[in-house]
């Protein structure tokens, strides 16, 4: 299975194994790891998932869809170049490794 | 007896209150109880992604079974709470297979149960709701030997429910007992897009219609009778026609019920102090304007109502305002709302309905007070926050389109 990481605003640091098309917020959220909200359980309608995609896979990641895009306009903490919301990338194998920053704020 | 809170009702709510119980740092003992055969999932799915084949019944899982382990959260499927009373110092809650659970405080996080066809016929076989995973699971099984569905209720589910299978090739008639779709929840200018939306997409909509009778054949439904005389030929039918609140153990403790739902105060406390009550069960103060009582079935109320409700057990005291927000997923259109429209007084429309993306901002007294958007998210997101902040969007400013809404709030 492959593996991601996050980081919380505050530095803590989570390594939970992925079930191939779970998304990122999936596993975070059922796994308790907290500071990703996702009220809207991934239909990319709240903008509370907000994560920071580690330079290393933002190419295998790929960009962000027009609804997504305009959603992260919305986000409440400072949009990067990085950002994603985490409920639209589906885990791969090729995303092993994948390491994600959160957002320090979501609502 | 040490602290112990119970949580009647495993769903979103229910779950919200344990979670949030052990993120503020509760000690003593959490147990959810809920007669569903699954642990805490989520609905929404239920009648989009899932039935449409694009997410499992793991995906929709709100949690591990781990995490409520490591959490110290005990869940109990399957038992169906039948009696709850409280004693001298503390309360007993008996499932229907005896076992008695008892408690220092009790949260009420019962939901609501589909509202029932009462016209002839409506017990044949084939006749479907949509509330669990079970109702969605028995549609799937029928779902290959179905050619024409009929859909009673032109509310979400339904709607979501008809863009699936209109998707996977069904004959699919919507009936609806109002004079526009979803009138509750949106404008008429969004429920006559939709119409539009639906009809376009090949799906027969009947407006104003009364169903009289279902039509069977061998125990198994065949057609569905307006008021008319019109029969339409059914395969299925599946029924949204609203919900009720399941409030009986509420009416065992004697608390306040209103319109069947639990009363609950801006801090999700009913009529006795040391019951909370949270989600689609709880009729609330209105959360922005506190003016007049309002019932929110909704994620976002589960979710928010059920936050404040584990603080109320706490001793603390947070009064619940958030922004209400709902979304739906019909066919490639994505509806978002944020607010509550009823009693708007002017509206303005942006975009064009006729490229699928526009919104409509809601407003009363020159304040805005809601939005329906359609594959907008800018302006819904911006209309979420001007609410959640207090702010207001002046509405000839928003007239025009080409305006980001986010960049023109005023107090």
């Amino acid at each position: 299975m492959p593996k991601v990481t996050y980081f919380a605003p505050d530095g803590t640091e989570t390594t939970l194994e992925a079930r191939v098309g779970d998304s990122v917020m999936d596993i975070a959220v059922k796994n308790g790891v907290k500071g990703i909200v996702a009220e809207c359980g991934g239909s990319c309608s709240c903008a509370t998932c907000h994560v920071y995609v580690d330079e290393a896979f933002l190419d295998k990641v790929g960009e962000a869809g027009p609804l997504e895009d305009d959603m992260l306009d919305g986000t409440a903490s400072e949009r990067k170049a990085s950002s994603r919301l985490s409920c639209q990338i589906k885990m791969s194998d090729a995303l092993d490794g994948l390491t994600v920053t959160i957002a320090p704020e979501q609502v | 007896m040490t602290e112990h809170i119970l949580i009647i009702g495993g769903g979103q709510a229910g779950m919200q209150i344990a979670v949030t119980l052990r993120e503020e740092g509760f000690a003593g003992t959490v147990t959810i109880v809920g007669e569903e055969n699954h642990g805490p999932y989520q609905r929404p799915p239920l009648s989009k992604a899932y039935l449409a084949g694009e997410a499992d019944a793991e995906t929709l899982e709100l949690r591990t079974p781990q995490f409520y382990v490591d959490n110290n959260i005990v869940v109990i499927p399957s038992e169906k709470v039948v009696s709850v009373a409280w004693g001298a110092e503390h309360g007993v809650a008996v499932t229907e297979t005896g076992r008695e659970l008892p408690f220092t405080q009790l949260a009420l996080a019962t939901g609501s149960s589909p509202k029932l066809l009462t016209c002839e016929g409506a017990d044949l076989e084939g006749v479907l709701s949509m509330r669990g995973l079970d109702d969605a699971d028995a549609l799937k099984a029928q779902w290959d030997s179905i050619s024409n569905i009929v859909v009673i209720g032109g509310g979400f589910i339904g709607l979501e429910v008809a863009a699936v299978a209109r998707k996977y090739g069904k004959n699919v008639t919507v009936v609806h007992s109002r004079d526009r779709l979803m009138s509750r929840a949106v404008g008429p200018v969004t429920s006559d897009y939709f119409l539009d939306a639906h009809t376009t997409r090949g799906v027969t909509v009947v407006l104003s219609a009364k169903v009289t009778k279902l039509h069977g054949t061998d125990g198994h439904v065949t057609g569905v009778e307006l008021a008319d005389g019109t029969v339409l030929p059914a395969d299925a039918v599946m029924v949204g026609i609203g919900v009720v609140p399941r409030s009986e153990l509420a009416q065992q403790l004697g608390l306040e019920i209103q319109n069947g739902a639990i009363v609950v105060d801006e801090h999700a406390r009913t009529s006795d102090p040391r019951v909370v009550a949270c989600g689609d069960v709880a009729i609330l103060p209105h959360p922005l304007t506190g003016d007049g009582m309002v019932m929110l079935e909704s994620v976002q109320n589960a979710v928010d109502q059920s936050k404040v409700a584990a603080q109320t057990l706490l001793g603390r005291e947070v009064e619940y305002h958030a922004v209400p927000w709902f979304w739906s997923d019909q066919a490639e259109l994505k509806l978002q709302m944020a607010g509550l429209s009823q009693g708007f007084d002017q509206q303005v429309i942006r975009g064009n309905l006729a490229d699928d993306k526009f919104s409509v901002l809601y407003y009363r007294e020159g304040r805005i007070v809601a939005v329906d958007a359609v594959n907008d998210v800018s302006d819904y997101m911006a209309v979420r926050r001007a609410l959640t902040a207090g702010q207001n969007i002046p509405a000839d400013l928003a007239a025009d389109s080409s305006v980001a809404l986010k960049t023109i709030f005023t107090d």
